[in-house]
């Protein structure tokens, strides 16, 4: 029982592995990982390259048609559901965080697929600016986690 | 001079659709970047694999992709180590508060026509351009 739920862990994690590599083979192929060629279609008052748009527009084609035939089927091949985000709100945390991220994406071209697999490649560029990354998502969920966590004890404690 | 690439564009990004239509497919998981990374932090320890194993294989990708002979980006030679972090700060704790960055929001949600993600996708589009903008023409550092 145990070894079959591990082997499903590992074939989940080998599939992660086959998108991810061809996630990264994309990122390479179309510039990506270049943070001048990202720079060079957020800059729109130099000479604006649109090629990031190509990126966006094929991938998301791509993902829409493949994502209806997928979801026509009731879970997916190596786990029991589908766990998609379940937020719709258009509140003031997604364009607050949207901001910061852009924000951050303008400062130096780099958003967080291309930053990560960078890393492989011998520029030290990616070396600063991931671990910052990751500390600053690490701090993030830290606040809200304590949040929900002194809210529910707030909600919980007797009215006094 | 960069130039206007749309084929080399236009295949990478079919690549990364396809890697978004794989994961959701075999793990029925969304193929966002900043939220498979940022879910290690906290996260049980039968929920790390998969993702240890997407981010191993995005750093292996692009490196096949030098092995195999691809063109790289020659690095930027004075690029300040202070904006890198400072930038890499921002792009974590802002893409962990908004629940998404380029890939998740921007391709994933939007190939499922989700109105939260368009207005994500526009927010970080447009400060980033803004942004861009100070850093290289009033700052000018680049």
């Amino acid at each position: 029982m145990s070894s079959q739920v591990n082997r499903q862990a590992i074939a989940r994690a080998l599939a992660a592995l086959a998108a991810g590599l061809v996630f990264g083979v994309g990122l390479a192929l179309s510039q990506m990982i270049d943070p001048l060629k990202v720079l060079g279609f957020l800059d729109v008052s130099g000479a604006w390259d649109p090629s990031l748009m190509f990126v966006m527009g094929g991938a998301v084609v791509l993902a829409a048609a493949g994502f209806y035939l997928v979801l026509l089927r009731r879970r997916p091949l190596l786990d029991e559901r589908f766990d998609l985000p379940s937020r719709a709100a258009i509140d003031a945390r997604l364009l607050l965080g949207s901001a910061l991220f852009g924000v951050g994406w303008g400062l130096a071209g780099y958003c967080p697929g291309p930053a990560i697999a960078t890393l492989g490649l011998g520029n030290a560029e990616a070396w600063w600016f991931v671990p910052a990354m990751l500390a600053g998502a690490g701090l993030q969920r830290w606040q809200s986690q304590r949040r929900a966590r002194t809210g529910a004890t707030a909600a919980d404690a007797p009215a006094s | 001079m960069l130039q206007f690439t749309p084929w080399s564009a236009l295949g990478g990004g079919l690549l990364i659709g396809l890697s978004a239509v794989v994961l959701l497919a075999l793990d029925g998981r969304i193929a966002g970047v900043s939220g498979i990374a940022g879910g290690l932090w906290f996260s049980s320890a039968g929920d790390r694999l998969w993702r240890v194993a997407f981010l191993a294989g995005l750093v292996g990708g692009a490196a096949l992709w030098a092995l195999a002979g691809g063109a790289l980006p020659s690095p930027r030679a004075h690029f300040p180590a202070a904006l890198l972090v400072l930038a890499g700060l921002l792009v974590g704790y802002g893409t962990a508060l908004g629940g998404g960055c380029t890939s998740g929001h921007g391709v994933c949600g939007l190939a499922r026509g989700s109105p939260r993600s368009l207005a994500a996708t526009a927010t970080f589009v447009a400060v980033a351009v803004a942004s861009t903008f100070v850093v290289r023409h009033v700052l000018q550092i680049s």
